[in-house]
Formats: C-alpha cells, structure tokens, sequence
C-alpha cells in the first residue's frame, strides 16, 4: 500500500490554489514554489516507481469500502504501468517548469502561468491514477481546460485561433467520451473499470461493445491526435509558449491519450481481432502520414509538431500488434516484446521530443523568429543548444547509443517476429524520412551560413534553460539502458503484466 | 426506444452546427447543445418507469426508485460544461478583438 497517491493530485491542486493567493503579494514566489511542487513529485514519482515493484496500491477515496464485494467508492490505483507515466508527468513537467523562469519571463501575468502548469499537472496525474471511468473524464477537463488557456497564453492572433479550433476539437471528444460512458453504464451498472471488465466478460454483446470501443477510440483517439483526428495538434502545439509545447507534445497527448486508450483496451474492454486491427491500422497512417506533413514545413514548432504524430503512430503500431498477437492467441512472448517496444517509446518520446521543443524555444527566445530560412550558423553562438538539439536529433531519428534507436529496434523486431513484414518496412522507412527532416533542421538552423540578426546579440541562453536542456539530453542517452535485462525487468515487466494477463487487474483491484 | 433516437437526433444537430456554421458563436452554441443530449442521455439511462426520487423511505424501503448515479455524473459534467463554454466563450472575446469578425472563413492565419 502507497501512502503517497492522494498526494499526487492534492499537491498540484493546492499548488495552483496557493500561487494564485500569495502570488499577489510576494514577489517571485509563484516560479520557485511552481517548481518545488514539481519537484515533490519527482521525488515521489521516482519513490513509487522503486517501490511498487509488481503490487498494485488501490486508495479508496473517502475510505468507501465495497458493500457485497461491490465496489461504491472512488477508487484510485497505482501499479506498473501508471507509475512510469507519473515518472514522465513530473521530470519533464519539473524541467519545463524550470525552464520556464527565464523564458515565461517575458510574458505578463507570470501567476495564471505557473497556477495553470500546477492544475494541468494536476489533471493529468489524476488521469494516470484514476481507476473510475468518470473520474477520468473529470480530470481529462481539467488538464484539458487548463491547456486550452496555455496554448492561448500569448493572446496574439495564432495562439486564438489554435486555441479556438483545439477547443472545438477537444469538446466534440469530451461529449463522445461522455457518450461512451452513459453506453457503458447503461450496461454494465458500474463505473469501475475492474468492475466493468467483469461485467463485459459475462455478457457477449458484440455489436454493442463494438459501437462502445469506436467511440472510444475516437474520443481519446482525438485528445491523442491519432491521424484522422490530428487537425488540431500542429496548431496548439506550435502556437503555444514552448515549456508548454514541450509538455503538450511530451505528455499530455500520452497521458490523456494514448495512456487511457491502451488500459481502456487493455483492461476493460476483451480484446478483439477487428479493434486490434483498426488499431493498428491507424497507428501504421499517423506514422507514415505524419512523418510525411512534417518534411515540408519550415516552421520549427510545426515540423516538430507533426513528428509527434508520427511518433505517436510507433507506439500505437506495436501495441496493436501485440493486441492483434493477443487475440489471435499467438504466441504471447512476441506480444508482450511489441507491447514493451511501444511503452519504451513512449517513454523515450517524452524525453527527446520534450527536449526539441525547449531548443526551439531557446532558439526563439535568442533570434525570435521560429522560421528556418531565416536562421543558421547558431553553433557558434549557442553551443549548449545546438549540442543538445544535435543529440536529441539523433535520439529521434534512432542512431545508436541513443534512446530511439533501442525503441524503434525493439519494435521493428517485434514486427518481424510477428510476420508484419510490411508495418517493419514502413517502420524503417519513416525513420530514415525522420533523419532526413532533422538534418535539414540541423543544418538550417545551425550549421549554415550566417544571416539576417546582427551576431553581437546573439547570446547563449540563461542558465534555467540551458540547465533543463542539458538534464534532458542526458536522459535521452540514459534511457538507453531501459532496453537491457535488468533494468528492464525493474521497470517495463510489471507495467506488461498488469496489461497482458487478462484476470490481473481485477483480481487485484476488487478480489475475485 | 423512441426518447433515445430523438436524444441522438439532438446530437446530431449539433454536430451539423459544429460543421456548417460559420459563427464563432453560433459554434459555440451548437457545442452547447450536442453538450445538453448528452446529458439528457444520462438522464434517460437512470429513469425507471414509475420511480420516485431516491430518497430512501424507512417504512416502506423497497419502493422503486430512479437510479441517482446517474443524476450525480450530470451534475458534475454540468459543471465541466460549464466552465468549457466560459473559456470558449472567452477566447470568442478576444478573438473578435484581435480580428474585429465573427466570421471563421476570416480567421485562418495557420495553414499546412
């Protein structure tokens, strides 16, 4: 038993609330109080993640015990899997948060900013924890909501109009997952996800659980920005302040996405070959379509921003291989080496694409301009950032020793195994597109011939920044060593179980 | 099975609103009413015919009563709902301040 989950989401909570109040009247309290809230969870994140280990701490809001073994009460539960996205929400929501008291500097109104990052964190950690289906919606708004603002925090006319269509988008995915909760409790009489899964296994409506995971699938699949519900994500994440893009990009899109659609799938609902396929299917077109919008666009923010898609297409592909291998009753070690390949990118992704998103702003910050015709030689002047960003390049691209490298092998050879020889080509061809749209990034941006801003200004930028970017890049090589025995049974095994084995998670959650 | 269809028909006008107006508020409006069928929806799926309201009798407890779990989420979805339409309606504001135009065809500075 964790006695740290409450914790997770009060401390934001509060955070916000006491950053608001006392940020009034005493001057710089809201930066350095915003970080060490961040920094709390760090510190309790990384605790849970050495202490949880294969167990699964149920917190029982209100202390509401199950009345005939029924469960009434708000559950909130931690185990493998939530445990590494609470890893990811708090490291890269601390070094953004960092990073941001130089960069957010510029702008006004600094409280709204720093009490906005707390409630989003908050929302998000909520989301990982919760074991209630509603109880994801609720806090899905509140990160949701708390983001619209962000992306809208420069109020100039393209951070409103991103907004304005991010809020659009994001309200018709609220209503269909509203939607898909009222059809789910219509049925099974519960709001448990463990309780639901019990339920759904007695039942054998076929058509009707059908409708429930397309709607589903489309509802997180628009807050994950899978590709046909993408519009939005190169708006929002471009326009906005970039300590936020780095924890749009980074996390949010995971943890409200992508995160609540593989234990949704995984854990309520009995997987089936036809969703496993359109899963995968999906995943496969963002990969391939997204790395394709990126290779022409010149704006940095919104190459990166449609990298995130097809990024996001790696980690969806190979969890619905490992979910098409589950239903098929394949062999079961190829599934779960697909499933790890996608939970190891997606923790590699918040990493290096996080730390992209922060060279960017570094390179704004300095230049102010986010075009790439109208930068290069910056290596001379800015030799942390361009260091960094030429790490985080090769990360993305998967060079080895990097991070991505071991991800994309994993999953590539997980493909292979699997007799998906085409979605292993695929896989392979739209990283070697990846590396060749960071080269010219790379060059563009660094390596060419001067021009344009008068070289005097430009300046290597503060130390918060330069600080969050440097413990960034030495993640993206650190992450490296999830891919080997060891490390990997520590971490990426109890998150695999806790998915795989089908009677897992309800034995644990409500004991039969 | 009726009261359903007519609950998704409202729905769907609403996605249609989404879709075809070119108002920023008649948008807006439109989100607010596919917001409304879907809590009429949990609304629907909590009634039983001849219920009372779930406030349990002690002399006769075995009553029936309509499902309140529902009646709970709608209230806190409500809220949510509540708080979305202000922010959106927010962003509108200051949307027409930058452009002076409700007109959505006008305001389309991002592309590709």
């Amino acid at each position: 038993m964790n006695p740290l989950i409450p914790l997770f989401v009060v401390v934001p909570l509060a955070g916000a609330f006491l950053i608001m109040i006392l940020g009034r009247f005493i001057k710089d309290f809201n930066k350095y109080f915003a970080s060490l809230v961040l920094l709390f969870l760090v510190m309790a994140s990384f605790y849970s993640l050495f202490t949880t280990g294969e167990d699964t701490s149920v917190y029982k809001v209100g202390g509401w015990e199950p009345v005939n073994r029924f469960p009434i009460g708000i559950y909130m539960v931690m185990d493998g899997f939530t445990v590494i996205l609470l890893c990811i929400i708090s490291l890269i929501g601390f070094l953004s948060v960092f990073y941001s008291i130089s960069y957010i500097s510029r702008y006004t109104s600094e409280n709204y900013f720093y009490a906005l990052f707390c409630l989003m964190t908050a929302g998000m950690n909520g989301v990982v924890l919760s074991g209630d289906l509603f109880n994801i919606f609720v806090f899905l708004e509140i990160a949701a909501i708390s983001s619209y603002a962000l992306v809208a925090f420069g109020v100039g006319k393209n951070e409103l109009e991103a907004t304005f269509k991010y809020q659009v988008l994001g309200g018709l995915a609220s209503f269909l997952i509203l939607f898909a909760i009222g059809f789910i409790y219509w049925n099974a009489k519960t709001l448990n996800i463990a309780d639901i899964k019990a339920a759904f296994a007695s039942g054998n409506d076929n058509y009707y659980y059908l409708f429930i995971q397309i709607l589903v699938l489309s509802g997180f699949g628009l807050k994950a920005a899978i590709i046909p519900f993408h519009a939005w994500l190169p708006d929002a994440h471009s326009s906005a302040p970039s300590p936020i893009s780095a924890m749009l990009s980074g996390v949010l899109i995971k943890a409200v996405g992508i995160y609540v659609i593989i234990r949704l799938f995984f854990n309520m609902f009995i997987i089936t070959e036809g969703v496993s396929v359109l899963i995968t299917t999906l995943g496969t077109l963002s990969m391939v379509v997204g790395v394709f919008l990126a290779i022409g666009q010149w704006d940095i923010k919104r190459l990166l921003a449609y990298h995130s898609i097809s990024q996001m297409g790696y980690v969806v592909m190979s969890v619905g291989i490992g979910m098409i291998l589950l239903s098929q009753g394949g062999k079961r070690e190829i599934a779960v080496l697909a499933i790890s390949g996608g939970l190891f990118h997606l923790i590699n992704h918040a990493a290096f694409k996080g730390l992209l998103f922060l060279n960017a702003g570094a390179i704004e910050y300095t230049i102010g301009t986010r075009d790439l015709k109208e930068m290069g030689g910056l290596h001379k002047y800015m030799p942390v950032t361009s260091a960094t960003s030429f790490i985080a390049s090769l990360s993305i691209s998967g060079i080895p020793p990097f991070n991505g490298f071991f991800s994309k092998l994993i999953i590539i050879i997980a493909a292979i195994l699997a007799k998906f020889y085409l979605l292993a080509a695929l896989a392979v061809i739209v990283s070697i597109i990846t590396l060749a749209s960071f080269m010219k990034f790379q060059r563009y941006a660094f390596f060419n011939r001067e021009r344009g801003a008068s070289a005097e200004k430009i300046r290597e930028v503060p130390f918060p920044m330069v600080f969050s970017m440097v413990i960034m890049s030495i993640l993206c090589l650190g992450l490296s060593i999830l891919a080997f025995p060891g490390v990997r049974e520590a971490v990426l095994t109890p998150a695999i179980n806790i998915l795989t084995d089908p009677s897992n998670y309800i034995t644990r959650l409500i004991g039969y | 099975m009726t009261v359903y269809l007519l609950c998704f028909i409202l729905f769907l006008i609403g996605l249609y609103g989404v879709i075809t107006r070119r108002n920023l508020i008649k948008i807006a409006i439109s989100l607010s009413i596919m917001e409304f069928s879907c809590f009429l929806f949990f609304a629907l799926i909590g009634y039983i015919d001849g219920g009372i309201a779930p406030i349990v009798d002690p002399a006769d407890p075995l009553k029936t009563y309509v499902d309140p779990l529902p009646q709970a989420l709608v209230l806190t979805a409500i809220v949510i709902g509540l708080a979305t339409t202000s922010m959106l309606m927010a962003v509108i504001i200051r949307i027409y301040r930058r452009y002076k135009t409700f007109d959505i065809r006008e305001i389309s500075n991002l592309r590709g």
